[in-house]
């Protein structure tokens, strides 16, 4: 779990954090997450946020509800948040990458050297 | 439907204004911050709130009723003041006798448990305590008064980190299982940006924000680079505050788009969040400096026309940009 940071909405770092959980297996597929009540206590933040970051899930349908138990994470969930972060990877890696590497003069040929010596 | 409704609502003493023209309405089961600088008006507000002062102008209802001598409304309630006053030679526990009296939904099982968590010893006098273990006595009844509608008003003078935690996290977890309106007052404005669900800021007895916590988080940005660049980028934009440094310069700017941010990046300019307690300070310090330059202008009219003028603009345009930012 990471810790909440300023300026950003709470609830969408709620919700990046379940995604996370989801991705990395942490939280399986069909399994019970913990309950609003638990995220508010746990991070320290008000219930009402942390219900908010939850039902982000809900709607987009990576979580479900069953009335009086809890919420669940959803068949297919992990897959499809997968599809959706490899959309995302170029934004948020692979362009700030390029032009900070342009920055400092490292030419196409090292960059692709450096990406092969970590992968 | 609101727990609060108060609209221009005005406070003189002498020539003070502490409550300058308020409209307000807060709903309930929220927690709600009410933040300020010292001498802002939110210990005024709150007295005007629990009926234990009179309005000079404008209109308050508490649970749909004014609240002044009015037992319906005021059995609801739980005042935690700053400085909150019981008989001297009572004991501790005594107070605690006394509460169930007061609040009807008083829980002595969750006021024992306090009791301990907060080392508060029983049998000694009022008198006797010291400042933390008064304000501890206040935390604990505001707490276990489980009151529809609860006050603290800075409760936690000379409080120690871990009792102020606690206060935090008893303050959570009891409001997840019996939600009620909590209203908390403070300067500790980081301690708590957190547990807020909806903020009101107070200045000279004014409104300068009244928003939901959520949308406050994030509705403002610091950007920081070489004074020229930051110019560039900031014209046109609302700007809260802005500080230069030589060749450098950085300044608050109101909401930014992700194609606004990538053309900051762009430009070259470093951006970074602005926490609330930060936009805070450069809300207060903005409305600071827009009634000092109002004052200016008034001392300045008639005699020196061009320089009024001058003051006068600014003065608009702070305004405007402040008006930007409430909305």
């Amino acid at each position: 779990m990471t810790v909440i940071e300023d300026g950003r909405p709470i609830f969408v770092q709620i919700a990046e954090q379940i995604e996370n959980e989801i991705i990395d297996g942490t939280l399986p597929e069909e399994g019970q997450i913990p309950s609003t009540n638990e995220f508010a206590a746990f991070h320290r933040i008000n219930p009402a946020t942390a219900g908010k970051g939850v039902n982000v899930l809900v709607e987009n349908g990576t979580l479900y509800k069953k009335r009086g138990i809890g919420m669940f994470v959803a068949t297919g969930a992990r897959e499809r948040l997968l599809v959706i972060r490899r959309d995302e990877f170029e934004k948020q890696f692979i362009r700030p990458l390029v032009t900070e590497a342009a920055k400092l003069g490292i030419t196409r040929e090292q960059l692709v050297a450096l990406l092969q010596k970590e992968a | 439907m609101s727990v609060i409704e108060i609209t221009n609502l005005t406070k003189r003493y002498g020539n003070v204004l502490a409550v300058n023209d308020v409209s307000l309405s807060l709903e309930p089961d929220k927690i709600h911050g009410l933040l300020g600088r010292n001498g802002a008006g939110k210990t005024t507000l709150m007295q005007l709130l629990t009926g234990q002062d009179f309005a000079s102008y404008g209109t308050i209802s508490v649970f749909g009723a004014a609240p002044v001598e009015n037992a319906h409304v005021l059995r609801q309630l739980c005042f935690i003041k700053e400085s909150q006053k019981y008989p001297e030679d009572f004991r501790v526990k005594h107070v605690f006798r006394n509460a169930p009296l007061f609040f009807e939904n008083w829980h002595a099982a969750f006021a024992d448990q306090l009791i301990g968590e907060f080392r508060l010893p029983l049998n000694r006098r009022i008198k006797k305590l010291s400042r933390g273990q008064l304000s501890s006595l206040g935390v604990i009844v505001g707490l276990a008064s489980r009151a529809p509608l609860t006050f603290f008003d800075e409760p936690y003078l000379g409080l120690d980190a871990v009792a102020r935690q606690l206060f935090y996290d008893r303050l959570l977890e009891d409001f997840a299982e019996h939600p009620r309106t909590v209203i908390l007052s403070t300067h500790l404005i980081d301690e708590v940006q957190n547990l807020l669900e909806h903020v009101v800021v107070i200045d000279q007895g004014r409104i300068l924000v009244d928003s939901d916590a959520e949308e406050l988080r994030g509705s403002a940005t610091t950007i920081a680079g070489t004074a020229r660049a930051v110019d560039e980028f900031t014209a046109g934009r609302t700007v809260i505050s802005r500080q230069g440094l030589g060749s450098l310069a950085q300044a608050t700017v109101s909401r930014l788009s992700a194609e606004d941010r990538a053309a900051a990046a762009a430009a070259g300019l470093d951006i970074s969040p602005v926490s609330l307690q930060q936009l805070v300070v450069s809300l207060s310090g903005a409305a600071e400096s827009a009634s000092q330059a109002d004052n200016a202008a008034q001392a300045a009219r008639g005699s020196r026309g061009e320089r009024t003028l001058q003051a006068e603009r600014t003065v608009q345009a702070e305004r405007t940009s402040q008006k930007g930012q409430d909305r």
